[in-house]
């Protein structure tokens, strides 16, 4: 192997966006799932769709190992408890979709037992509308919290909005 | 349910009735509320009613105002019988989670959406809904969004309800 090929592997950058880039193509969703909206996550791993083109085909039981809680479903207020108690569980960083209008809103469930949306009782960092969204709403929304991984910084992170 | 199983079973609850109706060849029975408990003994130990499908309350805005319904299904015969008991509201109705395992948390439920409170039940709690919330959703007066529903929702771990 001379030096002139090692010369053209070499690619000079920031520490910041290798990491970055390591966070955006390994993004593991916990498998978690509150109702109807759930089975539009299934698909989203199936071959139609397959969001293992972006690097997030292993959804992850623990959520010690996971990055990224996708809340599919009516969150009722009876388990709101446990949903905030799975998200604090989860290691930094971390990210959160709200899928569907019942997580995003409350949707049709403008009623006593029902959160009304679960930005009330965690950060949610992309809402996907719809009932149900499609699969490939939820691969948008995917690739959306990866523009916004490509935006962060690795010491702190801080409110970012993409466009 | 035959024709003679159903005189022997107005014949045995003779006198303990309010009424008794017969709908689709089932039988309903109408029973004040100090005899449900006797009625369904008698129901269950003599007529095999062993199994109890449902229990649950009803909010029918007169007075009485609640009805508290018993679904009873009989393994041997294979025929089935609703008892039917009006409480009003405030009133007890004696507990039957001894006679059937089932009628613990049904009993539960039916307090949960009624307020319907039941004698000598071994742990009388809300079972569906949270248990800092106040008011019994199923009573027809109740609002469907709840009371202070515009207020931000504020979750609760369990260490910080103790």
């Amino acid at each position: 192997m001379g030096v002139e090929e090692l010369e053209r592997n070499i690619i000079v950058t920031s520490l910041e966006r290798l990491v970055n880039w390591g966070r955006k193509y390994s993004i593991w969703p916990l498998t978690f799932g509150l109702a109807c909206c759930a089975l539009e996550f299934m698909v989203a791993g199936s071959a139609s769709v397959d969001m293992a083109r972006f690097g997030s085909e292993v959804a992850r039981p623990s959520p010690r190992q996971a990055d990224l809680m996708i809340v599919a479903g009516t969150l009722t207020k009876k388990m709101a408890p446990m949903v905030k108690r799975i998200y604090e569980q989860m290691a930094e960083p971390k990210w959160v979709i709200a899928f569907g209008a019942c997580a995003c809103t409350g949707g049709i469930f403008r009623t006593y037992n029902v959160v009304q949306g679960v930005d009330q009782i965690i950060p949610v960092d992309v809402y996907v509308p719809g009932c149900p969204p499609r699969p490939e709403s939820f691969i948008a929304a995917l690739i959306k919290i990866q523009e916004k991984i490509e935006k962060e910084t690795v010491r702190e992170r801080k409110l970012i909005s993409i466009p | 349910m035959t024709e003679t199983r159903k005189n022997s079973i107005l014949e045995a609850l003779k006198g303990r009735l309010v009424s008794a109706y017969e709908f689709r060849e089932e039988l309903t029975l109408i029973v004040k509320k100090e005899d449900v408990r006797g009625v369904l003994r008698t129901l269950k130990e003599t007529f095999s009613y062993d199994m109890l499908t449902d229990l649950c309350g009803v909010d029918l805005r007169e007075p009485p105002r609640f009805a508290v319904v018993y679904h009873l299904h009989s393994m041997k015969y294979g025929d089935r019988i609703r008892v039917k008991v009006r409480v009003e509201d405030g009133d007890e109705v004696e507990t039957v989670s001894d006679m059937w395992g089932c009628a613990d948390w049904l009993e539960r439920e039916a307090y949960d959406m009624f307020g319907i409170r039941f004698k000598g039940h071994p742990d009388l709690r809300r079972i569906l809904l949270t248990d800092d919330f106040v008011g019994y959703p199923l009573r027809k007066d109740f609002p469907t969004e709840g009371y202070d529903f515009d207020r931000p929702f504020e979750v609760r771990l369990e260490e910080e309800m103790a």
